[in-house]
């Protein structure tokens, strides 16, 4: 809009030597330009969602609650539903297998050299156990499981975490109100951001001294499904 | 030794004498058809230097090609090392995992869209375009569905940045154990991005009052998602096209979330769902997972800008040093704050530096090659880049680094990088003290 009328200014200070009625028809040409390039068709784009359809797509939960679905469920169908969809991955008992992590422990950990994050030690809500099982488990297969069983996962996992006692049942009501562990150990920025200094010449006060090196082959190097010797 | 299209003098011989017994009978069409088809068979010419391709091809030798028409180009066959590669070791399972980019083996800015990095979390889904829709809803006026050519009918803008994983560099948090600048520093690639403004698909939707976060979910295995503040909003833009071609599966295809200079996993792949909130998720992935755990035991979330970076790719230890005498230092740098302004380099493991050239165009958010020539005479080095970017922040040594950070934090480290270079011309990566 701006460019358009400072265009308009320059054409009017360029004409001024013509005749009044040639500016009068030029600004009338000007006025009558088609649409500014960044205008567009507003109503044009995109189709409304209704409801229904939104209710399909809306699966998520925020930490006070909003969004889990209606239902329930309780430890013990947890448990069965764990040892058919869950263990054979992340072990019979929660502890983890291989590289897929484990689902409890850790607790008094976060402040030490070998910090172990789970859901007991580490997540800061409830409701995100619900939201991430129902999104992202079981591996390779997310969305397959029922509300019901999902709350029933979620309440054997809080279980297994000594979180909840063992006729906890979990749903859009109780989830937001169980206390985890560590809901105040996270921070919001701003954080600090590290500084280095840009000094030219003398710039350490001892000798560099190597205190550590790679060793010369990387281990485990895959390309593709080959491994590299 | 072998090269493609070489052969025995008997089949040479053959060749050469039919071509001449075309050409005499005046059938050059003939001729040359046959030509193309002995070379797409891959019997060339004979070779009139007895052996040496480079005279040969000097000297004329008539050497047909392969002809014209293949669909899709590749890589000559001598670059076949020039690939992604992944650890085995480094992540939960095959289907969350990540491959990294060779940067000891590239040149320029611009990573070849076959070489991106990839990090996924449930894997590569297969999406349809026709069928695909981007959902917007929340707190918005006109929850609306977005097909990809109701986007494309929106201004579209080519930008070209790096994107970075945030776990890029994780692997030296507390000592050097990769010896290759694909695995120290390979979670790192630049395109050409082309999509349109976040803000405009916003605007048609009508944000409303209160909206301070938007969740942007993919349409992998896990539908992935991450909640984004209000402030990324205007600088975000929704990508279809990398390089001047569609994106790559790998990359989100057939739309991703783009915003610049932030670390990797907020760049939501396969992007099929917008939904505005007043706060934000607190997802798995942003809480336990890409959230920055202290000393304290205390996690920093939403660390998002990736922070003023550098790395030398020549010499690296891919790239070793064969010869004394000339050579020339060549690396890159970048910075999710803006511009790069300057790189120093130094040989002596950060005693003395010198500023590198800056190679053009210096844009913001994006890689910047730095070159240097040097001469080597077989001493050993300690070769080291820091770079300064336009808002000032200068790349930080480790110890600089865990002043504010930990070791622990996984993420996002950004700490100054060393080579060491052997009297052999052999470079090992190590760490100061
Ligand atoms: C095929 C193997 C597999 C199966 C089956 C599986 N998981 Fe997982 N799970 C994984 C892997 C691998 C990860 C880590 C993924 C990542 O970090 O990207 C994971 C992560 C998780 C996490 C997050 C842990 C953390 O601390 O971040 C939870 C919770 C979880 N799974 C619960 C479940 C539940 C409940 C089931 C059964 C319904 C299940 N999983 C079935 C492989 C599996």
């Amino acid at each position: 809009m701006c460019a358009w009328r400072e265009k308009l200014r320059h054409a009017r200070a360029a004409l001024a030597a013509f005749s009044r009625p040639a500016v009068a028809a030029l600004v009338a040409l000007m006025a009558m330009a088609p649409v500014h390039a960044d205008d567009w068709l507003k109503d044009d784009i995109g189709k409304p969602l209704t409801a229904a359809e939104i209710a399909i797509i809306d699966r998520d939960a925020r930490p006070d609650g909003a969004g889990l679905p209606p239902g329930s469920g309780t430890v013990a169908a947890g448990e069965e539903a764990y040892l058919e969809h869950c263990a054979a991955c992340h072990g019979e008992f929660g502890e983890g297998l291989g590289w897929v992590p484990a689902l409890l422990g850790g607790e008094g950990t976060l402040a030490t050299e070998t910090p172990r994050k789970s859901i007991g030690s580490f997540w800061p809500h409830a409701p995100g156990v619900f939201d991430h099982v129902w999104r992202a488990m079981p591996e390779g297969h997310a969305f397959s499981l029922a509300p019901k069983q999902v709350y029933a996962l979620t309440a054997f996992l809080l279980h297994i975490n000594g979180l909840v006692a063992d006729d906890f049942v979990a749903s859009a009501q109780s989830l937001p109100r169980v206390r985890m562990p560590n809901r105040d150990g996270f921070v919001m920025p701003p954080h600090p951001r590290a500084q280095g200094m840009r000094c030219m010449t003398k710039c350490r006060n001892k000798p560099p001294r190597i205190a550590a090196q790679a060793p010369r082959k990387t281990p485990g190097v895959m390309a593709g499904e080959r491994e590299e010797p | 030794m072998k090269w493609r299209g070489q052969h025995d003098d008997k089949h040479a011989a053959a060749n050469g004498l039919s071509r001449r017994w075309l050409l005499r009978l005046g059938l050059p069409g003939m001729a040359a058809a046959m030509t193309s088809l002995l070379g797409r068979a891959g019997r060339a010419a004979p070779d009139a230097s007895g052996g040496f391709p480079s005279i040969s091809a000097a000297g004329g030798a008539f050497r047909p090609g392969r002809p014209a028409g293949v669909p899709y180009g590749a890589p000559s066959p001598h670059e076949s090392g020039v690939v992604r590669r992944w650890l085995k070791w480094m992540l939960p399972s095959r289907l969350s995992n990540a491959s990294f980019t060779p940067l000891a083996a590239l040149e320029g800015i611009i990573t070849p869209n076959g070489l991106h990095f990839e990090r996924h979390h449930a894997g590569v889904p297969d999406i349809d375009p026709a069928t695909f829709r981007l959902r917007v809803h929340g707190l918005v006026d006109r929850p609306l569905a977005f097909s990809l050519e109701d986007l494309k009918r929106l201004p579209r803008i080519s930008r070209t940045h790096f994107l970075e994983c945030a776990g890029n560099g994780a692997v030296s948090w507390r000592r050097p154990q990769v010896n290759a600048v694909q695995f120290t520093h390979g979670l790192l690639s630049c395109c050409e991005w082309t999509g349109v403004r976040l803000q405009d698909v916003l605007a048609l939707c009508g944000v409303r009052e209160g909206a301070a976060w938007l969740l942007a979910e993919g349409a992998d295995g896990v539908a992935y998602a991450r909640s984004v503040p209000r402030e990324m909003w205007d600088e975000a833009l929704l990508v279809f096209a990398q390089n001047g071609e569609a994106l790559r599966p790998e990359q989100g295809y057939p739309l991703r979330l783009l915003i610049p200079g932030t670390e990797g996993a907020l760049n939501v792949k396969w992007l099929h769902r917008l939904e505005l909130g007043d706060a934000p998720w607190l997802t798995r992935e942003e809480t336990a997972r890409y959230a920055d755990l202290q000393d304290d035991g205390r996690a920093r979330l939403f660390t998002l800008v990736q922070e003023v970076n550098s790395v030398i790719t020549t010499p690296s230890p891919e790239n070793g040093l064969r010869r004394h005498g000339q050579q020339q230092i060549s690396g890159i740098a970048w910075s999710g704050h803006g511009r790069i302004r300057a790189v120093d380099v130094s040989l002596d493991g950060g005693v003395n530096w010198r500023p590198a050239r800056l190679e053009e165009p210096v844009l913001p958010r994006c890689l910047t090659r730095f070159r240097l020539p040097f001469a080597w005479r077989g001493e050993e080095l300690l070769l080291q880049s820091r770079a300064v970017d336009e808002a000032g922040n200068v790349q930080p040594t480790y110890e600089e680094n865990l002043k504010v950070k930990s070791a622990r934090q996984v993420y996002h480290n950004n700490s100054i990088t060393t080579w060491r270079v052997m009297p052999t011309g052999e470079v090992r990566h190590v760490r100061l003290a």
